[in-house]
């Protein structure tokens, strides 16, 4: 699929702060399935952008505005060529070995209720992929997805205790159930395609990653109960939500902040998709 | 478990009968001087100290409690010839952890060889992701190591710990010194002690050494937590010692990928942080969010080479007890020599042999968790009860990749003021390693630790641990030190 990306987050301070720095993620990278066509990162107001690549890989930009302002707004603009891959995700142009994603973190972190599902899954199914697969069909099952119960903070194993959650949670469960069974995983933070034609969205979407050893990296989207397909675009990784977040900031005064967020994920003329394909 | 056998630092295994070769005049000295002046000596140098108000938590984490440590002031003194062996075992030593670092943090060889489990760096919590593909400017990460060895014989050193995060106790060098050259100028007389003054200069040196390379009149600061902090005694005093600006995280900021320090006359870059918060605190942005000590954006500053951070971030793993296991073939690896100063030798219990051995032999070892520090979670083999034996033969069942076992050993002794009179007590020592663009250096002294309590083999100071000076003798013959 020829998938097009709006992406805009706009802050609005209730005082000017007197500076903004920002660490972005939001730059996809080609690989096996994900050609980027073109992306554009711009800010409304006067402010610097420099490029870097975290220890992850992940393509980033710092964001540095050294000046009051009432409002920030950044906008993202791009274009990326998709294919089925089943999830497999190969040919990142940079990445760590698959160890460095066993360990765990505050926010992916088992306890009872993580531990309990890490069991049933052992019991549902024998070998790596097969339990990923049930993995990520019981969390679809079983977690309720629920907008308003949980925020950036929450871990997984609150999420998993309470029983729902957003995309954020499923992807920090899965992760922290694989990791339990000795599975390198992590944390992935994107866009989505909706079929069911709900293009405008209040976020980016997130799922997990799994090593399975002869396939490498797999994708399962937890919330969905599937493996990634050619409706997602894969952004940045991490090893939890904290890793891989659009943004990371800071800044010195400006009161209150609001912050609205607005993607658009739609599928570009017929045309060109009917050109991709061939 | 006070070893009857122990090497005593002054008289060898001669049981006070004969001094070690070389330190003759120092027995003479200490036989001569009148038990009322030693103790009236002994009295100076701690209300000396108390009015300084040199206080901290020497080792481990500096978040221990503030105390004023015990300073004794009998010397522990090393001959030159001891020194220098010392010394090149030292600098090889932090040459291969630099190697190591660098190689991590880079193409990771050390890895790819097999030379070394991967999994042991790559899946370790102190393995710094965010500096992955990293470069340490002029190719240095660790370039202050306080390394912890013990002694249990005449040639007979062992490391305990490679302190290669933010090592303190340097201040108490420098301190012991000055108390010892005001209470004792006789000794320096009769010994031929290496000065340590040069120290704060060699260490502004080192910091400023590494400075970018596009920095021309490079600045340097020295970034505390703040007052709140257990060494923020060393920090000031490293600051003023040096020459350069004692900062908190608030009075620096990170525009544009460069890092300002805020003064009166306006933003001030700067070029080099040695940073005495640990990394976790660094960048809000990057670490922990919830940090208010560090810099939003330093991280980004150093990736972009436009400020070094001494020591470089993630240098912490080198110390991890499970990589300090693998030290010597890390040695091996990265100088194609032998390693010159030996490890205490270890038990990984990760390893079915070894764990079998540490079950066996649990009286008799030191079981230490893999991840642990400041000596939090460690069993003493001969001085543990029945109890906390058997809880961990459970951890060690339960989980015995989490825990290394070694050997209890013999520290050597050196006599020690007591009150009741001069007595043998353990000790061990920490010299600091600088290592900056031009090389590796070891300023000729270091601390010395010492176990108040007889038969203690605990130096730790909230144990009742103290500190003496540690003289280094110099070669030459003559005796105007």
């Amino acid at each position: 699929m020829r998938l097009s990306v709006h992406y805009t987050t706009a802050y609005h301070y209730s005082e000017p702060p007197r500076r903004i720095i920002q660490l972005l993620r939001m730059v996809p990278a080609t690989f096996a399935g994900q050609t980027v066509l073109d992306w554009r990162v711009n800010v409304d107001c006067d402010a610097r952008l420099r490029k870097a690549r975290d220890g992850y890989g992940n393509a980033t930009h710092m964001l540095y505005v050294d000046r009051p302002v009432e409002s920030l707004a950044i906008s993202v603009e791009g274009s990326v060529l998709t294919d089925d891959k089943a999830g497999l995700v190969q040919g990142l142009p940079h990445d760590l070995p698959p160890p460095v994603f066993l360990r765990s973190t505050p926010l992916t972190k088992a306890g009872p209720a993580v531990e309990r599902i890490a069991e049933a899954t052992v019991q549902s199914a024998a070998g790596t992929l097969d339990r990923l697969h049930a993995l990520a069909a019981n969390l679809h099952r079983d977690i309720r997805f629920d907008t308003e119960v949980t925020s950036i903070d929450t871990s997984a194993e609150q999420a998993c205790a309470a029983g729902h959650g957003v995309c954020q949670d499923f992807a920090h469960i899965f992760i922290a159930v694989a990791r339990r069974l000795g599975i390198p995983s992590r944390y992935v933070s994107g866009h989505l395609f909706r079929r069911d034609g709900r293009h405008v969205q209040e976020a980016g979407h997130a799922w997990g990653e799994a090593w399975v050893d002869d396939l490498g990296w797999t994708a399962f989207d937890p919330l969905n109960g599937i493996c990634t397909d050619d409706a997602y675009v894969r952004v940045a990784c991490g090893l939890d939500y904290r890793d891989a977040a659009p943004v990371a900031g800071a800044r010195s005064g400006g009161g209150d902040e609001e912050l609205r967020v607005e993607v658009r994920v739609s599928e570009a003329a017929r045309q060109a998709q009917a050109q991709s394909q061939s | 478990m006070a070893a009857p056998t122990a090497f005593d630092e002054l008289w060898g295994t001669s049981r006070g009968r004969k001094a070690r070769p070389g330190l003759e005049s120092l027995a003479a000295w200490l036989a001569d001087l009148p038990p009322a002046e030693l103790d009236r000596r002994q009295q100076a140098a701690e209300a000396a100290f108390r009015s300084l108000g040199v206080t901290f938590a020497v080792y481990g984490e500096e978040e221990s409690a503030e105390r004023i440590i015990p300073f004794d002031i009998i010397p522990r003194v090393f001959t030159a010839r001891e020194w220098s062996a010392l010394a090149e075992g030292l600098e090889q030593r932090v040459r291969a952890i630099n190697a190591f670092l660098g190689d991590i943090y880079g193409p990771r060889r050390i890895l790819a060889d097999g030379a070394i489990p991967p999994d042991i760096v790559l899946a370790n919590s102190q393995f710094c992701i965010p500096c992955a593909g990293a470069r340490a400017p002029h190719g240095v990460f660790a370039h202050i190591c306080g390394i912890d060895l013990v002694r249990t014989g005449a040639d007979e050193f062992w490391v305990l710990e490679d302190n290669a995060r933010t090592p303190s106790g340097v201040s108490y060098m420098l301190e012991n010194r000055e108390a010892m050259l005001r209470l004792c100028p006789e000794l320096f007389e009769i010994l031929d002690v290496a000065p340590v003054d040069s120290y704060p200069e060699m260490l502004r040196e080192t910091l400023l050494s590494v400075a970018p390379d596009k920095a021309k009149d490079p600045v340097g600061v020295l970034l505390t937590p703040g007052h709140h902090n257990s060494a923020y005694y060393e920090h000031s005093f490293l600051a003023d010692n040096m020459g350069i600006e004692l900062v908190e995280g608030r009075d620096l900021v990170v525009d544009d990928g460069v890092v300002f320090m805020r003064t009166i006359d306006g933003p001030v870059r700067v070029d080099v942080i040695y940073r005495r918060i640990d990394d976790a605190f660094l960048d809000p942005l990057v670490f922990r969010p919830d940090s208010l000590l560090g810099v939003p954006g330093l991280m980004a500053a150093y990736l972009a080479g436009n400020v070094s951070l001494v020591n470089a971030p993630g240098s912490g793993i080198a110390d991890d007890k499970a990589i300090y296991s693998y030290m010597p073939e890390i040695v091996r690896y990265y100088t194609g020599e032998e390693p010159k100063l030996h490890n205490v030798e270890t038990w990984r219990c990760r390893e079915p042999q070894a764990l079998k051995y540490t079950l066996d032999n649990l009286e008799q070892l030191v079981v230490k968790p893999v991840d642990g520090s400041g000596g939090y979670g460690v069993m003493v083999g001969p001085a543990a009860t029945r109890a906390e034996m058997e809880t961990f033969r459970a951890a060690l069942k339960a989980e015995p990749h989490h825990y290394i076992a070694q050997p209890t050993l013999a520290l050597s002794t050196v006599p020690t003021f007591t009150e009741r009179g001069i007595a043998p007590r353990h000790v061990d020592f920490r010299p600091f390693v600088l290592t900056g663009a031009n090389g590796v250096r070891t300023v000729p002294g270091g601390l010395t630790r010492v176990a108040l309590r007889e038969g203690s083999l605990v130096v730790n100071s909230s144990q009742g641990g103290g500190t003496k000076d540690s003289f280094i003798l110099e070669g030459g013959a003559g005796g105007d030190g």
